[in-house]
């Protein structure tokens, strides 16, 4: 950069930014610092919230989401946005459940079975997108009312109890390893392996190239239809993953199951900190924008409001999260423009 | 239908392709009643026919805003949410004894409010239009769920029913069908036959050049989603007296049906194109759709699974045809624009 010319301003406006970057990239620790502080004014009226037992079992409510939010995370980086999660979720989980019941598949078949139809639809989604060019708000809104559709159908009014399961198939939602629920860890190797390929490999950077500027990408030779299927792709499988977590989670299962998630994936993907518009955000800040989700539900209840509330604070959440990045994004721009014009 | 979009100057191109658009909306339609009188013999009575639309109403007057909203390139995904939160407030004011000559009022001031926060958020704050109401879509929902919780209201006098129940007298035409033809015609003028009308369309083509041209960008959408939010309390009131009866849940899904009928009508996900007679024949042939489908006895989970599905081809079909008249004018040799083909390639990405 031309730094050589006025050291002084250089040297203020360098600060400015330093201050305003650490504000934007430190989306995870704000809301690490809020959940303390929320923690701690909670408890005082509920003390059983700071139980291990509580904290717990709202980490492992909120790892299904979080995974499911991983995928999401993926799509919104490429400035696209992916409806039909709890669809996919949905159709996933009764699937699953309905194999296990009629014995047609054991448990580790199954399990395949849901990732794979996860990933089928994920790649529908992603063909409508890249290949059909439909924008994909449009796109997943037809495909969130299509398997929701086909998932109605496929079940009818049968729902699969809790005991229809193999014995011990829904154990991994208590079980824990070294003292950390099991979905904890799932949900964070997925944090840590999706965050490692964003990071690290070509295909990680070209799904931030395309999502911050499509026509330099495309400039650049990025295949940015290839880079958003493979998006949706995945997000569908994750979908996958997050609804056979819900089948271990939930144990009884039919064909309304999951409905409604979407609106707390995007939320703990916006709240996370990934911008909507594309080219930035962590699969970390998703991740944690689940369990803060997770904890105020938690909070809530245990504080004695109804369940009521719950909806209205989401969608509180929400607008305050997108307030704050469109603010931090101006401020940047602001520090960004200040510097030019020295 | 043409004429209209014949008067709006320097369109030639498109005007030809919506016009085309909303004939075969037309065909369609046509094609529609024919198959519903096939398939049932009470298809084609005055009474169906009034069911069917008055079926469809609710949907039929919040696509009319939200088609202004989605040609300016923006979204309303709250809607739905709005009228559950319109017939909540109008329950509960009821059942608190407040009169309805005060209840509708305030519930559809409630309407604009939650419009206008809408539209600050959006416009002035310049946040996008998805997560402003996908956030709002839980808001108001939220809201109604507080306000009158599980219960339902339904005591309503009969003169309230008959608003969204009744017709006008000597006739078979439902009242709420009166309210929409209004608002449509209304809608219309403004749309196709006055300066707002193109300020709308300059905002969906490059809200950049629209703002250096002189129009107030930041004010006509604000005053969409105004519009789009008391619209949406309106279509809630109008539930609440067809159904007699006032829930938080009511109208939960709709946002789905609404953006079809829009995009069905021929408008443009990516803003700057649609009519209002495009929406009121994808109205229409959305009602008889559904209708025919449940006289034949198809059953819901394929009525969800038909309207995803012409979701999304009421936008491939448009791209793909537009993709073949362009390269059909290539081989009979008029200019190739290399320019649009690179920008038609990027859209699918935005």
């Amino acid at each position: 950069m031309a730094e050589s010319g006025a050291a002084g301003t250089v040297g203020a406006g360098r600060t400015r930014r330093q201050w305003v970057s650490t504000l934007a990239r430190q989306r995870e620790l704000s809301l690490v610092a809020i959940m303390f502080v929320l923690g701690g004014l909670v408890s005082i009226t509920a003390p059983q919230f700071l139980t291990v037992s509580n904290l717990s079992q709202v980490a492992v409510l909120a790892s299904i989401i979080a995974v499911a939010a991983v995928g999401e995370a993926l799509v919104v980086i490429t400035r696209n946005i992916d409806l039909s999660v709890e669809a996919m979720i949905g159709l996933v989980a009764y699937s699953v459940a309905i194999v296990l019941q009629r014995q047609a598949l054991d448990p580790p078949a199954a399990i395949a079975l849901g990732l794979g139809i996860g990933l089928g639809l994920g790649m529908i989604n992603g063909v409508v997108v890249t290949v059909l060019r439909v924008p994909s708000i449009v796109a997943t809104l037809g495909t969130l009312s299509i398997f929701r559709g086909v998932d109605y159908l496929v079940a009818g009014s049968h729902q699969v109890p809790l005991a229809g399961l193999p014995p011990g198939f829904t154990d991994p939602a208590r079980d824990t390893i070294l003292g950390i629920p099991m979905f904890v860890l799932v949900a964070v190797v997925v944090v840590v392996i999706g965050s490692v390929v964003l990071r690290s490999t070509r295909f990680g950077r070209q799904i931030y190239a395309v999502g911050s500027n499509p026509e330099a990408a495309a400039i650049l030779g990025i295949p940015s239809r290839l880079v958003v299927f493979a998006a949706f792709s995945l997000c569908g499988l994750l979908a996958g993953v997050a609804g056979i977590l819900w089948v271990m989670e939930f144990g009884t299962i039919n064909g309304t199951s999951a409905t409604g998630v979407v609106l707390s994936v995007v939320a703990a993907v916006v709240v996370g900190g990934v911008s909507i518009s594309g080219g930035s955000g962590t699969l970390a800040g998703a991740a944690l924008g689940a369990l803060f989700l997770g904890f105020i539900a938690n909070a809530l209840i245990l504080v004695g409001l109804s369940q009521f509330w719950l909806q209205a604070i989401y969608g509180v959440v929400i607008l305050v999260a997108v307030s704050a990045d469109a603010i931090i994004l101006r401020r940047i721009q602001r520090a960004t423009a200040g510097r030019r014009t020295r | 239908m043409s004429a209209i979009g014949g008067s709006t100057t320097g369109l030639g191109r498109w005007t030809r392709l919506l016009a085309r658009w909303e004939a075969l909306l037309l065909a369609a339609l046509v094609g529609l009643v024919v198959l519903g009188a096939y398939l049932s013999p009470f298809f084609l009575t005055p009474g169906n026919f009034s069911n069917l639309i008055a079926a469809q109403m609710e949907v039929a007057i919040m696509a009319l805003p939200m088609l202004l909203i989605i040609v300016t390139a923006d979204i309303d995904l709250s809607v739905e949410s709005m009228a559950g939160l319109a017939s909540a407030i109008l329950g509960f004011l009821w059942a608190a004894g407040v009169p309805l000559w005060i209840g509708i009022p305030v519930v559809l001031v409630v309407g604009a409010l939650g419009g206008l926060m809408n539209g600050l958020l959006i416009a002035w704050g310049g946040l996008p239009s998805l997560v402003v109401t996908l956030g709002t879509l839980a808001l108001f929902r939220g809201l109604a769920l507080i306000v009158l919780g599980p219960r339902g209201v339904s005591d309503f006098p009969a003169a309230f029913t008959e608003l969204g129940f009744g017709h006008v007298p000597g006739t078979l035409i439902p009242w709420p069908f009166v309210i929409f033809v209004l608002l449509a015609i209304l809608l219309g003028i403004v749309l196709h036959r006055t300066w707002v009308g193109r300020q709308i369309y300059a905002i969906g083509r490059n809200p950049g050049t629209a703002r250096f041209s002189g129009v107030r960008v930041t004010r006509v959408r604000t005053g969409l989603f105004v519009l789009s939010g008391l619209v949406a309390a309106l279509a809630g009131v109008i539930l609440t007296s067809r159904l007699s009866s006032a829930r938080a849940d009511a109208g939960q899904g709709m946002t789905l049906t609404v953006v079809t009928v829009v995009l069905l009508g021929g408008a443009s996900a990516f803003g700057g194109s649609g009519t209002i007679p495009g929406v009121v024949l994808a109205v229409l042939s959305v009602a008889v759709m559904q209708n025919a489908l449940r006289l034949a006895s198809v059953s819901v989970e394929i009525q969800s699974i038909a309207l995803g599905l012409l979701l999304i081809l009421s936008v491939v079909v448009p791209t793909f045809a537009h993709q073949a008249k362009s390269a059909l004018d290539r081989v009979r040799g008029g200019r190739p624009p290399p320019a649009d083909s690179i920008t038609h390639g990027e859209t699918a990405v935005s």
